[in-house]
This record gives structure tokens, sequence and C-alpha cells, in this order.
């Protein structure tokens, strides 16, 4: 079986499996939009926001969604040992990793679809004024998250406090990510906006994107080899 | 690797490469979980055509013995087999020919029976694959519940479901670890005949199971495991499990 078709086949089961019960869209993105509420009424004083909250706040909230998102995701996998299953199947271990990303990223990028609007709402943010340049730096800002979240969530299949340790191990490691997203936002939400700046940040996390998917394409097999 | 050329490797896989095997051999298997031992110093050899049963108390090691078996699991010391290769040697080709059922089904609650089947079908590359799902719907007595969630499924449904699962590939070891857990009677006695069958089709069948009475009627050879040590359960007079017993009482 081909890399692509491995790959093809487990997104599209967790596609399939998501569409039917829409635990993670639903609570994700009412996890996500939450967030955004709340910091809104602290950090949006008589109509004005601070200044960079929006960025900050969006990318907080990316940061928690998909936390969530990457817990459940391989709570159903562990739930009848099925991810067992899918490592006993003669494919190759990179595959299914990817496989997984893939349903993890296209999940978060669902939800930054929605609390993107959101934020720009109820911060006035301008998030039409570079949207290919937002749109880049959202999806490989995410698809960092989501590489390195994937790797811990399959690691910590079968922790017993798998839960706690996630957050713990995903966050200090996806620091960088989160730093040049917000930074790379905040230079397009500013009132004097820098594209430069933003873009410069976008080279940023195409670099990290890299470094992070090849080592996770690396480790995968050999740790989820026991 | 070695390419797919002989009778033995399954017919309806796809794989660019695969393994053949008759035997499978456990060098002097030691498996520990930090201090814990779970299998010291295990071997065994198991042929085609065989029913081998493992059988002890709980936490005996025979689970950590399916899993090494099945690859998924390394052993801290030893080495398995299978006929010439080794898992080092063939990576994800030796997988194609290996069916497990475990304790867990390994079903998704939220796919129907079909779509489980087809989807670890297509992991596997299988040829005919709606046939080989139909046919294994079929012998698992669940055609009329095809396209039924198998997370409304019973127990005993689920459980004769990731039997057809494990052996949807044709694989040419198969390691069952209770087998028998939730059948009725009537779906005990088709499993029975279904493992006479692989038995009858040259397949290496490796069970791990506290069911002595059914399992009596299948295997060949058996194996007790107790504290993570083996010994081949006593020839002679009595039932399986009054061998058992005796061997228990005897080695351990």
């Amino acid at each position: 079986m081909g890399f692509f078709h491995t790959v093809w086949t487990i997104a599209r089961k967790d596609l399939v499996i998501e569409s039917r019960s829409r635990e993670l869209a639903y609570t994700t993105l009412f996890f996500a939009v939450s967030v955004v509420l709340v910091f809104s009424f602290s950090f949006v004083v008589e109509g004005v926001a601070l200044t960079d909250a929006a960025a900050g706040i969006l990318w907080v909230s990316i940061a928690f969604a998909g936390t969530l998102a990457l817990g459940r995701t391989f709570e159903r996998e562990r739930q009848s040992d099925t991810l067992k299953a899918v490592l006993l199947s003669p494919v190759e271990r990179p595959a299914i990793y990817i496989g997984k990303l893939v349903g993890v990223l296209l999940l978060m990028l669902v939800v930054e679809a929605v609390i993107t609007p959101v934020v720009g709402l109820l911060f006035q943010a301008p998030i039409d004024r570079a949207p290919l340049l937002l749109v880049g730096l959202l999806v490989t800002g995410t698809l960092g998250f989501a590489a390195v979240g994937t790797l811990f969530a399959a690691m910590l299949i079968r922790a017993q406090s798998r839960d706690v340790l996630l957050p713990v191990l995903l966050y200090p490691i996806t620091i960088p990510l989160v730093i040049a997203g917000v930074r790379g936002t905040a230079a397009i939400f500013a009132a004097e906006p820098n594209l430069a700046v933003a873009q410069a940040w976008l080279a940023m996390l195409v670099f990290f994107d890299a470094v992070f998917l090849t080592l996770a394409l690396w480790v995968f097999g050999p740790v989820m080899g026991e | 690797m070695v390419r797919v050329d002989g009778p033995s490797a399954s017919p309806g896989v796809r794989h660019r490469v695969s393994v053949q095997f008759d035997t499978v051999y456990v060098d002097n298997v030691s498996r520990h979980y930090g201090r814990r031992r779970a299998l010291a110093h295990v071997t065994l050899q198991a042929q085609q055509g065989e029913i081998f049963g493992l059988f002890g108390p709980n936490g005996a090691g025979k689970s950590t013995l399916i899993s090494i078996l099945s690859t998924l699991l390394r052993p801290s010391g030893g080495g398995v087999r299978y006929g010439a290769h080794t898992v080092a040697d063939t990576g994800d080709a030796l997988r194609g020919q290996i069916g497990v059922l475990g304790h867990d089904l390994c079903l998704y609650g939220d796919l129907t029976a079909r779509e489980n089947l087809r989807f670890f079908g297509r992991l596997y590359g299988l040829d005919r694959l709606e046939a080989r799902v139909t046919d294994a719907l079929a012998r698992a007595r669940l055609s009329d519940r095809a396209d039924d969630r198998t997370g409304s499924f019973s127990r005993g449904l689920r459980q004769r479901l990731a039997f057809e699962r494990a052996l949807l590939h044709d694989p040419r070891l198969v390691l069952l670890d209770e087998p028998f857990t939730g059948l009725d009677d009537d779906s005990a006695q088709v499993l029975i005949e279904r493992l006479r069958t692989l038995r009858a089709a040259g397949h290496i069948v490796v069970m791990a199971t506290h069911d002595f009475d059914t399992a009596e009627a299948v295997v060949n050879r058996s194996l007790c495991v107790d504290r993570g040590r083996t010994w081949p359960v006593a020839d002679g007079v009595g039932t399986l499990r009054e061998r058992y017993r005796r061997t228990l009482a005897e080695c351990v």
C-alpha cells in the first residue's frame, strides 16, 4: 500500500468518525469560542482592545483547543486499542503518523475558521488586511503545533496521566511556534501594520514546521514500537 | 525483504514484498518491564498446521508473549524467528503475515461492521476487498448487521467480528488472546470449526486462553505459563485441565 494511500485511508476514517459523532468539532469549537469571549471581557475596555491582545488571544485559543482535540482524537484510538491494530498492519509507521496529523490539522483549521472572525469582531482586529498572510501564519503555525501534538498524544496513549502530561510536554516545545504566530499576527493587526515582519515570522514558522515534522517522522516509528 | 512467490504467501495481499515461513521459533526470549520480569528465557517452536495453546494464571506472561510474537513488543533478551526471517530484516512486510485478536477488540465503535473490515482491508492492501468483506461478515454471521455501528454490538458480536478482522488478510501466523471471551455456545462451536479449518489450511495458530474445555477440542500442543516461565503441559491421561494442573503442581 502506498504511503499517500495509507495517509488518506487513516485520515478519511478519522473524518468519517468525526462527521458522525461531531464530538470533537462541537467541544473544541465551544471551548475555543468560550476562551475568546472570556478574554474579551478582560482585554476590551470601553470598546477598545488592548494593543496586540487579539493576536495573543487568537493563538492561545488555538493552542488550548488544539490540545483538547489532540487528547480526544487519541482517546478514541485508546478506547478499543484500535491504534494497536493499525500499528500491526503492514504499513509504514510515518504514514500512520501523517494520517493522524491530517485529521487533527483539518479539525483545528475548521475551529480557526470560526474563531478568527470572532476575534476580529470582538477585538476589532483587521483580519481582512492581509488575508493570505494571515492564513499562511495560521496554517503553518497550526501544522507545527499539530505535528508535535500528534507525536506526543500518540506516545502518551497508554500513560495513565496522559491528559495532564500532554500539555506539560506540548506547550514548552511549541512555545517558539506560538510566539512566532503571535508576533506575525500582531504585525498584521497593528495600527501601523508591518507585513515584512509578518512574512519574516511566517518564514520562521515554515522552518519550525520542517524541523518538527522531520523529527516527528523520524521518531514516530521507534517510539510506537513499544 | 523477500518477494512474494511461493504458495505459502497470502494470495490476496497486494504488498510488493512479503515473507514466507512455516515455523515460528521463540528462542530464549525474556521481557522485563522495569524491574518486573514478564517472561524469562522462553523457548518454543510452533509449526504450520498446528494450534499451540498457552495456558496459565492471570499475569503469567501469555499476553506479553503474544505481543512479542505479533512484533508489537521487542524482547529484552533472546529473539523470534519467522522461518528464516526476523523482524529486523523484514520490517513492515512481516506484519502482513500476522493476524492478531487481542483482549481489546480493536474495532471502531462509530464505524459499521462493514466499514471496520474495509478500513483494515485497505491498510493491508487487499485485492477483492468487497468480496472478502462480504465473506468475512458471513463467516461472523453478521451479514444482517453489516451496516450497523459496532458500538451497538454486544461483546459476543464484536468478538466474532474482531476474529474475522484478524483473519481478513489470510495471515500465516494467527495470534489469539482469549478468543472465546463473550461467545455463546453456538459461536464457540463455530469458532472451533474455524480454527480447525485454519489448522487444516496450514496456518500457525498460537492461542492464549483460560477456557480449557473449549480449547481441548482444537489444540495440538500446550504450554503452561507461570510467572514468565514455561513448561510443556504433561501428556498422559486426564483432561487438558487436569494435565495443566498436574504440570503446574510438578513444575511451578
